[in-house]
This record gives structure tokens, sequence and C-alpha cells, in this order.
């Protein structure tokens, strides 16, 4: 029973990165109809960077809202630069612009900072948190920084004039347009809230994945199953699949399939949700107009 | 009628390749029809079907287990055990060609996607142990000289690879131009009216799946041989996706472009690991680096690839004559 309690609070912590990067994706979808391959290489990116801040003597909290700005800036400087010109380009062309992104990101952070696997510190060490035996100081605070994440997100979008005009534009660019909204820059700032999240989804993972420039391609492979699951549309639902996803992950991972196969649980996830439910738990569905 | 003397020349010039090039070279080369092969696959389904594949690094490893497992566990000669290996890629592209009926273009790259992560970690594991032998891999035995004419195990592997992708390539040309061609084609462009003429798109789309997937099979299964050698490892993500960046470089619809594809993800990574006396270690990134640029640069500056730019100066040049 303590195992399985134990197991399951992984789960959770882990969930919380994948529901983090998941609603990072979630964001682009809404406003672009896209789904950001690149978006865990840009993580990881982001997490190198916080690594060779704390390599030069940072304290942890400095180092990580640096690191935030810093990514909040590059994705919307993506976003212009290399995103903007492809906005009307097919479906396929988009997606190896995405994966050509993946590319140079995982190329840069290897020779930036080279192929051998590193750790990355951890702000939560010591003693487990309120006594608790099941979860390492780290697990706790990773899903208390998940939460945080996602309550800022969901206030900023809820309560902030910006928040409001950037649904507009994923809503209905048009009509945005027409009341002032301007749509293009609200792209861009969703690249960066986007980038800015998966930031944090990074450095939150990398204590425990430790930190190698192919680290997130199995995170980003659960937080697809995550947004799948809850519906690419939904950004409660995909936060809520990103913690399903956690834990089923590695409950199964830990007494059904074994941990060696555990990337499969995702394939099926995907697969089957999109076959049997393709627009998720809580997505909308999609009527097309014929 | 120009193209075609070119063709011709070249089938000859690769043809008697093996009388002037030094063993590794002649392996290279073998490397570069093997992925050829798989492009072509990967091209008819996503340059003229439209379906887009992150995942066919998976087929690749179907057809080269495959392979290995009956040349190694049943016994099989390989001249057996490759057109049977394809045979179940056929059919396993064609299952996963059902579920991606029903994924639109996006939901189909991401379902593909997750089929490339997950595939290594499926080889590897250890219910297959007797089969695959785990993250060990197979060993596969190289092939003897063919038609017991004398020549060395490069020799032999280099002309089975080209007899195999002339034909190939020869059926995959028939196809395109064929009545299933122009449906592939038309289902691509315009689903709708396609339909409306009667193509039926699911079974096309199916049937391209499997094609695809059996083209990816063959190929797997000729790397295996000339190999020698199958493990988890080699079917990973980044080959699924060197894939995609051959498709994309050399020219996606183009049949041509599975060449000029292949020789760009067989010699590019090689270049880089050239580089490594320059730029250290870390020069490792650098093909990455490539196919990144080069795959954004193809789609803002030359959507069609190399084959199109030489398809445009080849233009060119009758213009001028004429």
């Amino acid at each position: 029973m303590i195992e399985f309690l134990h197991q399951l609070s992984s789960g959770l912590a882990l969930g919380g990165v994948y529901a983090v990067t998941a609603l990072a994706l979630v964001m682009i979808f809404q406003a672009t109809q896209l789904v950001n391959f690149a978006q865990g290489e840009m993580a990881m990116f982001s997490t190198y960077v916080a690594w060779q801040l704390l390599q030069n003597g940072w304290r942890y909290w400095t180092a990580f809202v640096v690191t935030v700005i810093v990514s909040f800036i590059g994705g919307v400087v993506i976003e212009r630069l290399i995103v903007r010109p492809f906005a009307h380009a097919p479906i396929l062309a988009s997606v190896i612009v995405f994966i050509g992104l993946g590319f140079i990101f995982n190329a840069m952070a290897g020779f930036l900072f080279g192929f051998s696997v590193q750790s990355f510190d951890t702000p939560f060490d010591g003693r487990p948190w309120f006594g608790n035996k099941f979860m390492s100081a780290h697990e706790s605070g990773s899903v208390l920084v998940s939460l945080i994440v996602l309550a800022l997100v969901f206030a900023f979008f809820r309560f902030t004039p910006l928040g409001l005009a950037m649904r507009a534009a994923a809503q209905n660019p048009a009509s945005a347009r027409l009341v002032g909204v301007r749509v293009g820059w609200m792209l861009a700032l969703g690249w960066g809230l986007a980038a800015a999240i998966g930031a944090v989804a990074g450095m939150m993972a990398a204590p425990i994945v430790y930190l190698d420039p192919n680290m997130m391609s199995g995170l980003l492979l659960y937080a697809f199953a995550g947004a799948v699951l809850g519906g690419i549309d939904n950004p409660w639902g995909a936060v809520l699949g990103g913690f399903t996803v956690g834990v089923v992950e590695n409950l199964l991972g830990a007494y059904v399939v074994g941990q060696e196969v555990k990337l499969s649980v995702a394939l099926v996830i995907i697969v089957g949700v999109l076959v049997v439910r393709p627009s998720g738990l809580f997505g909308r569905r999609i009527v097309a107009r014929v | 009628m120009a193209a075609r003397l070119l063709w011709g020349a070249l089938m000859i010039v690769a043809a008697l390749a093996p009388f002037g090039l030094s063993g590794y070279h002649l392996y290279q080369f073998s490397q570069v029809m093997i992925y050829a092969i798989a492009l072509l696959g990967l091209n008819l389904l996503t340059g003229f079907n439209g379906q887009l594949s992150l995942g066919h690094g998976a087929f690749f490893a179907i057809g080269g287990y495959g392979t290995a497992i009956l040349i190694v566990t049943f016994g099989l000669p390989y001249y057996a055990a490759i057109p049977l290996a394809s045979l179940i890629c056929f059919v396993a592209g064609f299952l996963f060609g059902f579920p991606a009926l029903r994924l639109g273009g996006l939901y189909l790259a991401l379902a593909t996607f997750a089929l490339a992560v997950a595939t290594p970690q499926v080889l590897a594991f250890k219910g297959f142990d007797a089969y695959t032998g785990g993250s060990q891999g197979v060993q596969t035995p190289k092939p003897g000289p063919l038609f017991g004419l004398p020549m060395n195990v490069d020799q032999s592997v280099y002309w089975l690879c080209l007899i195999v992708a002339v034909v190939l390539f020869w059926l995959a040309a028939n196809l395109v131009h064929s009545r299933i061609g122009r449906a592939l084609i038309a289902i691509r462009d315009q689903p709708i009216a396609a339909e409306t003429m009667g193509v039926d798109a699911a079974l096309y789309k199916t049937i391209a799946f499997g094609i695809s997937a059996l083209y990816a099979g063959v190929a797997g299964g000729l790397d295996a041989v000339a190999v020698g050698f199958v493990s988890p490892e080699s079917f990973g993500l980044p080959l699924s996706l060197a894939f995609l960046v051959g498709i994309v470089i050399g020219g996606l619809a183009s049949l041509p472009g599975a060449i000029f594809g292949a020789l760009f993800i067989e010699f590019v990574p090689n270049w880089a690991d050239q580089l490594t006396v320059i730029f250290g270690e870390n020069a490792k990134a650098l093909p990455g680096a490539v196919y990144g640029v080069m795959l954004i640069l193809a789609m803002a500056l030359a959507p069609s690839g190399i084959a199109g730019v030489f398809r445009a100066l080849g233009r060119g040049l009758t213009k001028g004559t004429a």
C-alpha cells in the first residue's frame, strides 16, 4: 500500500510537469490550431539556460525568474521571425517548420552545453514537507510550482484585459481585430507565454529526469498524451489530462507493463483517444462544413 | 529525352561503381539506396497522398527486425526473409492506416510521433527477448555472392540494394502514373471532390499506408542485411525525423527527390563528423543544426526541395535553347 501511494505521488509530481507542458501546447493550439512539436526542445533549451546561470553561481530563484523572462522573450522572437511567415501555410509545412525548430534547439543545446548528462539542482531540498512520507521535497515542490503556474495562467486569462484580448484573438481573430486587438502581437505573446511555461516545466522536470539535450522527447510525448486525453482545445482538460497521464503512466509502469515500455502507454493513450473520441474527454467536437 | 539519357547514364555508373569504389564507400552508397527506398515509401504517403508520418522509423524497424528474426530464428535465406518481413510491414501499415483515417493531418502527426518515440522501447521489451535479443539486438549474417559470381561482401550488398532499389523505383513510378496514383494525388489536393468523383478515399488511404510501410520494410530488411545487425536504439525518433528531413529536402511528391534526400541524410552527418576536428566533440550537434535550418529554409524558399530546384533549372535550360 505504501509502495502504491509512493508511486501515485511520484506520478502526480511528473503529472504536474506534463500538465504544465500540455497547457503550453494547448495555448498555442487555441491561438493557431497547430501543435508545437518544438515545445519540448524549447523547454529543454530554457532549462540549459537556467543550468548555466546556476553554474555561474546565481541563486536558484534569481536564475529561475531570469530564465522564465528570457524564455518569454525567446518565444516572442521565434513567433515573429520563424512562425509568422508560415501563418497561412498548409499543416504539413507548419509541422515541418516546428520539427526544424526542434532540431535547431537540440543542436544548439548540444553545441553550447555538450551532450553529457547533467544533474540539475532543486530549490526544494532537505526533509519531505509536512511529514509527507510518500513524496520527496522536490516532488512536493514541483507539484506546488505546477499548481501556482496553472493558477497564474488562469488568473491571467480570466482577470486581466490583456488575457481577455488574447482569448478574443484566439477565438475570433477578425472580430478581435475590428475592436482594436492587435491579433498578431497576441499570437506572439501566446508563444512567449508558452515558452515561459515550458521553461518552468523543464526546470521542474530536470532534477527528476536529469538534464541532457534529449531529455524532453519522452516528456513531450506524455504531454501530448495529456493534451489529447483532456481535449487539445481545452486548458482545464489538458491540465487534468496531464496529471492523469502522469499517474497512469507511473502506476502502469510500476505494476503492469514494466518501466521499460512506459512510453508505449502514451502511444496507446494517444492513438486510443484519437480513434475512440478525437475531441478528448472535455474537448469540443469539431464540426466541419463541407 | 535528355532526362532519360541522364538517368540511363546514372544507372550505368551506379551499376559499375563497385569496380571503382572502396569497401567503405560502397557501404555508404548501399545505405543511400536503402534510405532512398524508405524515402520513396514515405514520399508515396506524405508527398503524394498528403498523410504526414513522423513515425516511419517504426516500419523500417519492423522490416529490419522481421528480416533478422526470420533469418536467425527461422533459418530463412535473406532473399526470402526480406519479402516476407516486408509483407508483414504492409499488413502493419495497412492496419495503422485505419486509425489514421480518422486522424486529420495534425493528429496523424501526433500519433505517428508517438509511434516513433515508443518504438525503441517496444523493441527492447523483455517479453520478446527470445526473438529480439532485448536491448542487445540481433546479429544477421552477411549475404553471400549474388548469382554465384565472384564478388566480396560489400559488392554483393551494394548490388543487392541497387537491384531492389531499381525495381522498387520502377514500380513506384508506374504506381504514381496509374489510376491509383492519380487517386492518391486527388485525395491529397481535393479530398471532397475526389470522393464525389467516386474515389474510395478510405480504401486508397489505407492502401497508401500499407504500400508506404512495405517500402520502409524492404529498406529496413536490406539495412539489417547490409549492417549485419539490428538494435533498438537505431530505430528511434531520430531515424523517423531523418526520413522526414529526407523527403522534404529531396522534394515532396517527387520520385528522384527520394535519391537526393537519401544522399543528403547519408552524407551530411558524415561531413559533420569530420568537423569534430575543428569544433571538438560538440560538433555532433551540427547535422541536427543543418537539418533544422534546411527544413525551415526549404519550406520558406524551395517547398519542392532539391528535385524542384533541378526541375526549375531544367526548365530554364530548355527554354534557353528553344
